[in-house]
């Protein structure tokens, strides 16, 4: 079995895919390398309804597509696998998935994505699906008329304390600064609704429950007090954190552990890119993702056919 | 019925029936979600592997669907989907919310054992 590719994507999210798309076009052979489910974070959307030209769509959907698309062109996707090596270091680059298959590649674009942040508390692990959920379409109906709470102070997690409310008999936002990041409309319309409160400058410190979700303990962080609180449930919307473990020492992370690009999405490795939410950057959207993996793969497509000119833009 | 390649238990009778014919059986009981269609696709991928498992699919909302959602050991039950491994007919493992294939083969091998 052949099993080296003009270029390997680590990643088959939106900008993995897009990458995947870009260059299996451009007649490069290419390889997409997925730990998870093909889609990423955007399958985890229910509705996407500010993509370009598409009113509307589900995440799934738009990832089965992007999917679909990439292989018709001739991307190779393995999926659900492990990454347990990888040498970026030398011309040719090495990854190892498995323990036991190792693929090589002229050039790598990295595009791993995030995941979603978990407060890491005590309880937390044992009662996830439990009472525990980062999911409110999935999850929202097993609360109806219970008494819940949001545990965030973004985008996500206002509206979803607001679209919560459709279900639970109250709604209790815990949020650990004092004021909102998200969207000002989100909190207004959060600070109307009468089912939900608030609970400022707190946090989880410990879910409590055998079987279910009881009860949480919530801290004040000015006074240091704790509190229980008996809990129906308990949803979690706190931000990602980059994919990024397995590349610290690999190529170049910041003190966030996102990984540092130029503007044609190289890192600080010849031969590397990479794009969409494992990169720094402010706006994490579907659409960055695919605008990074665009950029990302044409990078590699100009690296791969005039190596000289290795990281340096000409332009 | 979910849109997934896995064999779809659409009735009760159809989830009696599966566990009789098979000895190890794994449903996921679900919708089509976020949480849910992960746990769908590693079911896809590894189906071939695990050739001593009969993998399937069930939809939560479906009125027969009560044979997974009344178990007493989806109880306590809050996120979808609800994955139940069953041995000769016997429940013998759990979960609730999404899982990884990690999560699924470190169950399947614990709980079936896998023919070579």
């Amino acid at each position: 079995m052949n099993n080296h590719y003009n270029v390997i994507v680590i990643g088959g999210g939106a900008a993995g895919l897009t990458a995947g798309i870009y260059l299996s076009r451009a007649k490069l052979s290419t390889l997409i390398l997925n730990e998870g489910t093909v889609g990423g974070q955007m399958v985890l959307t229910h509705e996407i309804a500010n993509y370009p030209g598409i009113e509307s769509i589900s995440g799934y959907q738009l990832a089965r597509n992007m999917k679909a698309q990439a292989q018709k062109f001739g991307s190779v996707i393995k999926s659900n696998l492990k990454i347990t090596a990888m040498d970026l270091r030398n011309e040719l680059k090495q990854i190892t998935v498995n323990g036991n298959e190792t693929y090589t590649s002229n050039a790598v674009i990295i595009a791993t994505g995030g995941k979603s942040r978990t407060i890491g508390v005590p309880g937390e692990e044992e009662l996830k699906g439990k009472g525990i959920s980062y999911c409110a379409t999935c999850d929202g109906d097993f609360f109806q008329d219970k008494e819940i709470i949001v545990v965030g102070g973004g985008n996500s997690a206002l509206e979803e304390a607001v679209s919560l409310t459709k279900y639970a008999a109250k709604v209790t936002i815990v949020h650990q600064f004092d004021h909102f990041q998200a969207f000002e409309h989100y909190v207004e319309e959060a600070k109307n609704n009468s089912k939900i409160d608030f609970v400022m400058e707190s946090k989880i410190v410990e879910f409590i429950g055998n079987e279910k979700l009881t009860s949480v303990k919530v801290q004040d962080i000015k006074t240091g007090i704790v509190e229980e609180r008996m809990i129906d449930g308990v949803f979690i919307f706190i931000g990602y954190v980059p994919n990024t473990e397995k590349l610290e020492g690999v190529i170049e992370l910041n003190q966030w552990k996102e990984i540092v690009v130029d503007k044609n999405m190289a890192a600080n490795v010849t031969g590397v890119y990479a794009a969409g939410d494992s990169i720094a950057k402010r706006y994490r959207q579907v659409t960055t993702a695919v605008a990074d993996g665009t950029i990302a793969a044409l990078s590699a497509a100009d690296y791969i056919n005039e190596p000289t000119l290795k990281n340096h833009d000409p332009y | 019925m979910l849109h997934t390649n896995l064999t779809h238990v659409l009735t009760e009778q159809e989830h009696k029936q599966l566990l009789q014919e098979n000895e190890n059986v794994m449903i996921c009981c679900g919708r089509m979600g976020p949480m849910c269609i992960p746990v769908y696709e590693v079911m896809e991928e590894i189906e071939n592997e695990y050739k001593n498992v009969k993998f399937a699919d069930m939809e939560f909302d479906s009125p027969d669907a009560k044979v997974i959602r009344n178990l007493p050991e989806c109880r306590s039950f809050q996120g979808l989907p609800f994955v139940v491994y069953y041995k000769n007919g016997q429940v013998v493992k759990a979960t609730s919310s999404i899982q990884n294939k990690e999560q699924v083969t470190t169950i399947l091998d614990a709980n079936f054992v896998k023919q070579n």
